[in-house]
């Protein structure tokens, strides 16, 4: 679960990292009365979505008048952002976040993952910050510092110290960027983060170090412990339809294909994407139904995919382990009792009472398309489409 | 002897008397496996399927001479069953539950560090040696005894797999689910390594999944230390490029994380790779003969 600039911020804030003074404001006269607030001469109109890039995209500014700060504001907020991360329809910007200027001297890149190949949580520095840190880790992979750290311990001072370094900090610097760090991991730690990032990490007038942008993102499974994360979730930022699905416990995924598809277990969702690909075809979606699907879990699962309007045949692949194939044929059933399905279904069940389910699909008079095994399932989908164009 | 688990193991279950759990193991009872009893704190004494019932981990080692683990507790108490078992040294600890926070993970694999014991999953369905024991929740009539080894990370693409092999009269070894999480028990490598070293395995089917690395990182293990047969496929190749916010995913998993990049490097390396998920059986019947 992702959540905006300015609620990291706010959260970092509390855990004792350096953040610039500012607030979020979701309208025009809102952003003045925060500039004035906030003081100063100079300020940072930034609009607020959950994705990278919006620098280059143009969605930070800087005011350099009170005026600057209500017509800037005035051209984010309604308007849709698109970045290299939003894709070509962009993002619409809801609220902006206002804050002073600084004078940056030194960016540095900070960020904490969870690393597969370490399987702990791993910090990552480089001396080389602002927007460019993918590039550098293309280019110059040893410019780019990782260290894990182990659980037993936390992240320990003589780490922090040894990033500082590395990264060219000198002086007083380390043992600031050191408490920085410590305070990153601490937030990281209790609240369940999957990451952190703050890009840049800035060394401004005075010296002294700042967190200039912060990222995060959190463990979903981990949700019911953490309610004050919960309530940070913005649902404006995401797919109305995947939002939908995953009040059913179902996960969805919406492409740019024809081909529906409602499968169980996410692994065999992606293979039956492949085998249709593999056969010429593109999906529509990526759809897991999960386990234990009910017939009203395969009901919502075809409102849902029925929802595409690119959508021109269905294909339903279920291989059930502690799934019922009688179970899914029922729901199956009823979902073309219940729903105006005008759209050929090709099925393909296995497993678990798979002996039960064949029978009920035969004898509903509803004219699904049988299929055998996956290719035959993708060769049939092929074959179907063909027909109809 | 086949993988991890045979006909001598002991197996108890974690969460026992729940619904899931009572459900399989019976199930796993019917199919030949040794089931010893089980723990459900607060039930200690009772009897549950004929088997007794303890209250920790510890008391069903001591008594029954349990070696292996089926946990089924829920996700958020997940971490402290798995690091039960360790305690109370259980060889062989399987989990099943899907959910489980990934930090807590990372504390397992900490806990888990210096001690000698295979965690398989979690986010799997478990691991079976056909007929003889089966820890988890895969239907077992699919699989059959034989020679050849799989290792997957998806579960229902492990039942696609060996129902393709089924039928053309492959059979499985052992079939062990490492699970689909990023922090998980077991890696690809320590299974390939337990399958070149078991006398009942000929050849093995691997079967990934985009994201991370340890599929290429098992590849290159084989090349440099595999007599045996891989047969490999990775899901994903239409799946779109993940939707991620800020750079350090991409910067952590460095090469091109995609599931056809990770394929021609494994080829490479000297895996039969499968494009194709439907012939996947069909593969491994011409490599294999």
């Amino acid at each position: 679960m992702n959540i905006h600039e300015y609620q990291a911020k706010e959260l970092l804030k509390q855990y004792g990292v350096p953040v610039p003074d500012g607030r979020v404001a979701h309208n025009v006269d809102h952003a003045v009365a925060v500039a004035e607030d906030l003081g100063g001469e100079r300020w940072i109109v930034k609009a607020q979505i959950h994705a990278g890039g919006r620098g280059k995209g143009g969605g930070v500014k800087l005011a350099e008048s009170i005026e600057d700060v209500r017509s800037l504001t005035d051209q984010m907020i309604g308007s849709h952002l698109v970045t290299l991360q939003t894709g070509s329809e962009g993002r619409l910007v809801q609220r902006v976040l206002i804050e002073q200027a600084c004078d940056i001297q030194q960016e540095f890149y900070l960020g904490m993952v969870i690393d597969r190949a370490t399987q702990r949580i791993t910090v990552i520095a480089s001396a080389s910050g602002g927007m460019n840190i993918e590039e550098v880790a293309k280019t110059n992979p040893e410019k780019v510092i990782r260290e894990a750290v182990d659980p037993a311990v936390g992240l320990m001072s003589f780490q922090c110290r040894k990033i500082a370094a590395k990264i060219g900090l000198t002086g007083k610097q380390i043992a600031a960027a050191a408490k920085l760090m410590q305070a990153l991991y601490r937030a990281f730690r209790d609240k369940d983060a999957l990451l952190v990032e703050i890009n840049p990490l800035a060394i401004v007038n005075g010296g002294s170090l700042l967190a200039v942008d912060a990222k995060m993102s959190f463990d979903g499974n981990a949700l019911y412990r953490r309610p004050q994360i919960t309530e940070l979730r913005d649902f404006d930022e995401e797919d109305p339809k995947e939002v939908e699905a995953t009040g059913h416990g179902l996960n969805y995924i919406a492409l740019d294909g024809n081909v529906g598809c409602i499968v169980n277990g996410a692994g065999l969702a992606m293979a039956t994407m492949d085998a249709i690909s593999f056969h010429g075809g593109k999906p529509a979606n990526f759809l897991d139904v999960g386990g234990g699907a009910s017939p009203e879990k395969v009901g919502n699962a075809f409102r849902i995919v029925l929802q595409d309007p690119n959508v021109k045949i269905i294909l339903v692949n279920i291989f059930a382990g502690i799934n019922r194939c009688d179970w899914i044929a029922e729901g199956l059933v009823q979902a073309m009792r219940d729903l105006e399905i005008n759209v050929p279904i090709v099925v393909r069940l296995a497993g678990t009472n798979v002996e039960l389910g064949t029978p009920i699909l035969a004898e509903s008079g509803f004219p699904f398309i049988m299929a055998d095994n996956l290719d035959d399932a993708a060769t049939k989908v092929m074959a179907t489409l063909e027909q109809q164009s | 002897m086949s993988v991890f688990v045979h006909k001598h193991s002991r197996v108890i279950i974690q969460g026992f008397t729940g619904q899931h759990a009572t459900f399989h193991a019976e199930e796993a009872m019917q199919n030949g496996t040794t089931v010893v009893g089980g723990v459900t704190p607060g039930k200690g004494g009772q009897v549950h399927l004929g088997l007794p019932v303890f209250d920790t981990v510890h008391q069903a080692v001591d008594a029954t001479g349990a070696d292996v683990s089926g946990i089924f507790v829920p996700p958020p108490f997940a971490a402290d069953a798995i690091m039960e078992a360790l305690e109370a040294g259980i060889g062989v600890v399987v989990v099943i539950a899907d959910g489980i926070p990934v930090q807590d993970m990372v504390r397992v694999k900490r806990y888990a560090a210096d001690r000698n014991a295979v965690i398989i999953g979690p986010n799997t369905p478990g691991i079976i040696t056909p007929d003889a024991c089966k820890v988890g929740i895969m239907p077992s009539h699919i699989y059959t005894p034989g020679r050849i080894g799989v290792v997957s990370r998806s579960g229902t693409l492990n039942y696609e797999a060996v129902q393709q092999m089924s039928e053309l009269g492959m059979g499985q070894s052992t079939s062990v689910g490492i699970g689909g999480d990023p922090v998980n028990g077991t890696d690809f490598v320590t299974v390939l390594r337990a399958f070149e070293e078991d006398p009942e395995t000929d050849a093995v089917i691997m079967i990934g999944e985009i994201g991370g690395q340890q599929e290429v990182e098992a590849a290159r293990w084989a090349k440099a230390n595999m007599q045996k047969p891989v047969v490999g496929f990775i899901a994903g190749v239409s799946a779109p490029p993940g939707r991620r916010m800020g750079h350090a995913g991409a910067i952590i998993s460095g090469a091109e994380d995609t599931a056809n990049a990770k394929m021609d490097l494994m080829e490479e390396l000297g895996v039969n790779v499968v494009r194709n998920p439907a012939l996947i059986g069909e593969t491994a019947n011409r490599v294999f003969s």
